[in-house]
C-alpha cells in the first residue's frame, strides 16, 4: 500500500477510463462528448507509460503514448470542424439531434 | 511513508477530482477547464514516472494545442449559450450503473491479479534516446503519422471552408 506499483497506476487510470466512459454516454453537448473521448485516452496513455516504467523496462510504452497523444490532437481538430458544419447545418450542437441521414 | 507515496496519493486526488468535475459540470467551459486540471495531473504523473520528456509533450500538445482547439470550437459553437442541453434522468442512471458496474470489475480484478511490487529497475530515459528510437526501430510509424498529420491539416482546412454561394 505504501509502496507504489503498478496496480496503483491502474487503477487511477480505471477511475479516469470510467469517468470518460460516464461523460461520453451522458453529455448531450458534442464537444462535452470529445473531452470524455480525451479523458479516456488520457487513461490510456497512463496504462501504457506504467507498463513501460514498472514491466517492460524499455521505451516502447513512451513512444506508443506519443503517438497517442499526436492521434488524440489529430482527432480533436477533426471532430472540432465537423462540429461546425454541423453546427452551421443544424443551428445547435445537441448531439441527438443530428437523426437525418442524406445520401 | 515515501516522498513517492506521498506525491502520487497527492496527484491521484486531484486527477480524480478533476475527472469528478468533468462528470459534474454540467457547463461546456467548466468541463474543458476540469479538463486541463485533468491533462496538467497527468503530465506530472509521467514526471513522477521519470517520463520528463512524455510529460513535457503532454503539456505543451495536450493542455497547450488540443484544449484551446476545444475551447475553440466551444466558442464557435455556443451561440445559444443560455440553453441547457437536458439529459432525462433514466440516463444518467443507466450510465451511472453501468460505469460503476465496470468501475468495480476493474478494480477486483486488478487488485486480484496484482503481482509483486517490484520497484522500477530501469535507468532514467533522456531525449536523446527517445529521439534514436523514434527515428530507428519506429521509423515506419512515425513517417506514417507525419503524412497523416498533413491529411489532419488539410482536411480540417477543407471541412470548415465557407460555403459557396
Amino acid at each position: 500500500m505504501l509502496t507504489i506499483g503498478l496496480t496503483h497506476y491502474l487503477v487511477l487510470a480505471a477511475v479516469l477510463f470510467c469517468c470518460g466512459l460516464y461523460v461520453m454516454t451522458t453529455k448531450r453537448n458534442a464537444v462535452g462528448i470529445l473531452i470524455g473521448a480525451e479523458l479516456v485516452l488520457n487513461a490510456a496513455c497512463l496504462n501504457l507509460v506504467a507498463f513501460s516504467r514498472y514491466r517492460t523496462g524499455r521505451l516502447d510504452g513512451q513512444i506508443a503514448a506519443l503517438f497517442v497523444i499526436v492521434l488524440a490532437a489529430a482527432e480533436a481538430a477533426i471532430a472540432i470542424a465537423i462540429f461546425v458544419n454541423y453546427y452551421r447545418l443544424l443551428s445547435t450542437i445537441d448531439a441527438d439531434e443530428g437523426r437525418q441521414l442524406r445520401g | 511513508m515515501t516522498g513517492e507515496a506521498i506525491a502520487f496519493y497527492l496527484l491521484a486526488a486531484v486527477v480524480t477530482a478533476f475527472a469528478l468535475g468533468c462528470v459534474l459540470a454540467s457547463n461546456i467551459v467548466r468541463m474543458a477547464l476540469c479538463l486541463l486540471g485533468t491533462l496538467g495531473g497527468v503530465a506530472l504523473l509521467y514526471f513522477l514516472m521519470a517520463a520528463n520528456f512524455l510529460g513535457a509533450i503532454q503539456l505543451i500538445v495536450y493542455a497547450g494545442g488540443t484544449l484551446i482547439v476545444i475551447v475553440f470550437g466551444v466558442m464557435l459553437t455556443s451561440r445559444a449559450y443560455g440553453t441547457k442541453l437536458r439529459v432525462r434522468p433514466l440516463e444518467m442512471i443507466g450510465a451511472a450503473v453501468v460505469t460503476l458496474a465496470l468501475l468495480a470489475g476493474l478494480t477486483a480484478i486488478l487488485v486480484r491479479t496484482a503481482g509483486p511490487v517490484v520497484s522500477p529497475s530501469t535507468p532514467d530515459f533522456g531525449v536523446a534516446q527517445i529521439g534514436t528510437e523514434l527515428l530507428s526501430t519506429y521509423l515506419v510509424p512515425f513517417e506514417v503519422i507525419s503524412v497523416l498529420l498533413l491529411a489532419v491539416m488539410i482536411g480540417a482546412a477543407y471541412l470548415v471552408q465557407p460555403e459557396k454561394k
